[in-house]
């Protein structure tokens, strides 16, 4: 096999962190190479380097034989390599037309460009209307974008970051259908997942990195997802608990909850009506920007709601605002993890006070409790395992998934009467989102109601003891989650919003 | 929603109109009057512009007020040594980018707080200028020389308005149509945007986001520095310590008040500078505050016709002026002039509370990234 792309050594460290250490493998023309890893062991520093983002401290590249040494995207692309980010790399206030010409070395005239965009999207695929707005489009859209800037320019190389942990079913299945025609026509794919499944459908070679090494290779499709995981993390996954039959008491009552929203690019809530038992976790799957946030403030207080919309066992809690609610029990954890679960440049201890302050009283007479709190938040670390040199840490100095883990502890331990939380496990590594759905559920089981919202249906086929879709604001039926496949649940996701008809002729 | 759309310029219009009326009634040349406030505007139409250029590109520079100073005292000392007022312009455009770029250094590879760094900047400016300027008060720069075309510069009102400025004016007018041309419609004015919009995402595709941004704060430094030569070499003109008298401040206000579009830019200028001169005018006749508030109703007034559908709140704020409109002309109680000379500024909280209220007519075209820092890794 001739190698397209081959990696020889290839390190790379910064202060503190060996992000590669001596990193080697291979890329053939037309091969889907996945790239696996817990958070942390240096996916992303690899693929930056072959992007032209960070240059290595040492080892060679080598494309087509010839030494590789881009100094800069600009010179990456030149060379075909393209790459498609976690976080995309889009300006919402832009044209899609605008965003692709940005992503490009010599961009043709408006005219030439949108045509040009729409040649390309309607053969692969991918439908875009080159005039409108970024931030109209829904998060498959912009996925759209992305790829289709990269594709305008004749890549030989694709790098995809993550590029399917907000999409749904159906865009993910037309994805995987871009991506192996992109494979037939010889373009090498690097692609990086946390969804195993996928990986093991889609690729056709894995390289195995933890803690900066390449620790292992191997075909997806010969091993199973359990097996890829516990290579990723060298030891044994966490089980969820074993569900009981859920007959509790109502703990939280939402009756035809409507809420207008504020914000331009939000979702009013429409007449949301659902009963949280006790002993119970309710999925809540949609389509990222269909009114998860917002039904996450409702509930969390930041925003408030008419009277007897929102019910905490016999309290009418709408008019309270979040602290008051803490204070009842009823405790929430945003999707955005620096900024709205937790303040970037405060300590882990301070950020422990915030939430916890009212529930786990460290706080006296206004005053604060610092060694009550500093314990918080040390309990915090060691019951979550959180990898954090300790609780005076600033919490953006924390990897995703290890403030994830904080985060989510943090509101646990506080002993919840209803836990509502979004997108828990968002961008979190397969053993850290392991032990925060085996939490989740643990503290269903020990009497609380759960709501959890989030995209990956997976994960709420695997905690969920009933399933909803938020879609457009309005919240289907709770359904028993043995009652229904992924197909349909993916349907009721993206079937009204008529995308995915579009999408599929 | 066309209507909403079109009432805020219906409202200027309909104010400076009914200014202009007024002056005229009160003995004064319109046209004199709107050649000085072309004047007035330019060194706001200026400062405001290259602020504009430096917010889309993300950044935020308070300290328009310090670059206009150092660009009137380095316009104004290199005028009166070299006797040339083209030079003086060229100094004053090249002092107001290097104390800009000082700036750029401090927030862009120190990475220093913006706000704060701003609000430096102009104390250091107006210190600075005042050093320089020490012993440059109370001498009379060369005169820069009007336009003047045989034929079109001698028609009536037109010639006046049009065809007889000094060369800067239609330089400025030069200029917002570069300005436009530039980031709606050239490459490099898409990329200036994207930084403004995006950093992160800029710099992952491989932008220069801090070169990029050098580049347009020193060009905001430049054009601030230009406003500031022409205050102090063609509007005043002479040199007095603090003669800026918060030009700076009102040019950032232009540019929430233009929502980050050259021509709405422009517009703001104009009707800031129009708001200087005729306070001024308007002090030597016989306004009083009766007369004001019969304005403020009239306004209101022109507001609510457009805008809401009720015709007994209408009629009501009609009546309202009317009666005050009488009232005043029956009683004529004169008002200090320091309280006209508080006009432009209270415009100008008054057009930022305003525009701000309407949170997302300025919040859509505002650069997303504004006053962020830009740290790189990875």
């Amino acid at each position: 096999m001739t190698a397209l792309l081959s990696i020889r050594e290839l390190t790379k460290s910064y202060p503190g962190v060996l992000a590669n250490d001596a990193v080697s493998f291979g890329l053939a023309p037309g091969e889907i190479h996945a790239l696996l890893g817990e958070n942390g062991a240096g996916k992303s520093t690899l693929v930056k380097m072959i992007y032209g983002l960070v240059r290595p401290d040492s080892g060679r590249m080598m494309l087509d034989g010839e030494a590789f040494t881009p100094a800069n995207p600009q010179a990456a692309r030149a060379a075909g390599v393209a790459m498609v980010f976690q976080h995309f790399s889009l300006f919402e206030a832009m044209s899609v037309a605008e965003n692709i010409a940005l992503g490009m070395a010599n961009a043709p005239g408006r005219r030439d460009l949108s045509e040009r965009i729409r040649t390309i999207s309607t053969a692969y695929g991918l439908p875009l209307d080159p005039e409108r707005m970024v931030g109209t489009l829904s998060v498959g859209e912009r996925q759209r974008v992305e790829i289709v800037r990269c594709l305008l320019q004749n890549p030989r190389i694709l790098i995809m970051d993550e590029p399917t942990s907000v999409l749904t079913p159906q865009e993910v299945e037309i994805l995987f259908g871009t991506l192996r025609r992109l494979s037939e026509e010889g373009v090498a794919i690097l692609y990086i997942s946390h969804k195993l499944e996928e990986i093991r459908s889609l690729c056709s070679a894995a390289t195995i990195l933890r803690g900066g090494r390449v620790v292992d290779t191997c075909t997806p499709s010969q091993k199973s997802a359990r097996e890829l995981a516990e290579m990723m993390i060298g030891s044994a996954l966490a089980q969820p608990p074993e569900r009981p039959e859920t007959t509790g008491e109502p703990m939280l009552t939402l009756t035809g909850l409507n809420m207008a929203t504020e914000d331009h690019f939000g979702i009013s809530l429409k007449d949301i009506t659902l009963t949280v038992l006790a002993g119970e976790v309710i999925g809540i799957a949609g389509v990222a920007g269909n009114g998860q946030d917002e039904l996450l403030l409702a509930l969390s207080g930041e925003t408030k709601s008419a009277p007897g919309q929102i019910m905490l066992g016999e309290t009418d809690i709408g008019a309270l605002g979040p602290n008051q609610r803490r204070n009842l029990g009823l405790l929430a954890a945003p999707e955005e993890r620096l900024g709205h679960a937790a303040a970037p440049d405060m300590s882990l201890t301070e950020n422990a006070l915030l939430s916890g302050a009212t529930r786990e009283r460290l706080a006296w007479q206004g005053f604060i409790k610092p060694v009550t709190t500093a314990n918080f938040a040390r309990a915090i670390i060691a019951r979550f395992d959180v990898r954090t040199p300790g609780p005076e840490t600033a919490a953006k100095a924390l990897s995703g998934g290890n403030l994830q883990k904080f985060l989510m502890g943090r509101e646990i331990l506080q002993r919840p009467r209803v836990l509502v939380v979004n997108q828990p496990t968002w961008g979190v590594d397969a053993h850290a989102a392991a032990t925060i759905r085996a939490a989740l559920v643990q503290l269903a089981a020990d009497g609380a109601g759960v709501i959890v919202i989030s995209q990956d249906l997976d994960e709420l086929m695997e905690v969920s003891n009933r399933f909803a879709v938020l879609n457009m604001g309005a919240l289907s039926d709770p359904q028993p989650v043995g009652e229904v496949s992924v197909e349909k649940i993916g349907l009721m996701m993206g079937g009204v919003h008529g995308e995915v008809a579009d999408a599929h002729p | 929603m066309k209507t909403a759309a079109l009432t805020q310029p219906i409202l200027i219009v309909t104010a400076l109109v009914t200014l202009a009326l007024f002056a005229l009634f009160s003995g004064l040349d319109p046209v004199l009057l709107a050649v000085s406030i072309i004047i007035a505007a330019q060194p706001l139409l200026l400062a405001a512009l290259g602020e504009m250029v430096v917010e889309k590109s993300g950044v935020l520079n308070l300290g328009v007020e310090g670059m206009m100073i150092i660009g009137a005292i380095c316009g104004f000392a290199a005028a009166v040594e070299t006797g040339s007022p083209a030079l003086g312009f060229l100094a004053g455009a090249t002092g107001g980018a290097a104390l800009a770029l000082i700036f750029g250094l401090l927030t862009q590879y120190l990475l220093s707080n913006q706000v704060a760094t701003g609000l430096a900047l102009t104390l250091f400016g107006l210190g600075l200028a005042a050093l320089i300027g020490q012993s440059y008060a109370g001498i009379k720069p060369p005169p820069f020389p009007k336009l003047d075309l045989p034929g079109l510069s001698d028609i009536p009102v037109i010639g006046p308005l049009f065809f007889s400025h000094d060369a800067m004016v239609y330089i400025a007018l030069a200029l917002v149509i570069g300005v436009w041309l530039f980031l709606g419609r050239s490459r490099p004015g898409l990329i200036l945007r994207a930084v403004g919009e995006n950093h992160d995402a800029a710099h992952s595709l491989g932008y220069n986001v801090i070169l990029i941004r050098l580049a347009a704060i020193a060009f905001g430094g430049a054009l601030a520095g230009l406003g500031g030569a022409y205050l102090s070499l063609v509007r005043v003109p002479q040199w007095n310590e603090g003669m800026t008298a918060g030009a700076g401040w009102i040019a950032l206000a232009i540019v929430v008040f233009g929502a980050w579009r050259p021509w709405r830019v422009m517009l703001g200028a104009y009707l800031f500078g129009g708001v200087t001169i005729l306070q001024l005018n308007l002090q030597a006749a016989n306004l009083t505050p009766l007369w004001l508030l019969a304005f403020g109703f009239f306004l209101f007034a022109i507001w609510r016709t457009l805008t809401s559908r009720r015709p007994l709140e209408l009629l009501g704020l009609w009546l309202a002026t009317v009666l005050t409109a009488a009232i005043a002309a029956k009683y004529p109680i004169s008002i200090q002039s320091q309280y006209l000379s508080m006009t432009p500024y209270l415009v100008t909280i008054i057009v930022l509370v305003v525009m701000s209220a309407d949170r997302l007519a300025a919040n859509l075209n505002a650069p997303a990234s504004l006053g962020r820092v830009f740290h790189k890794t990875g």
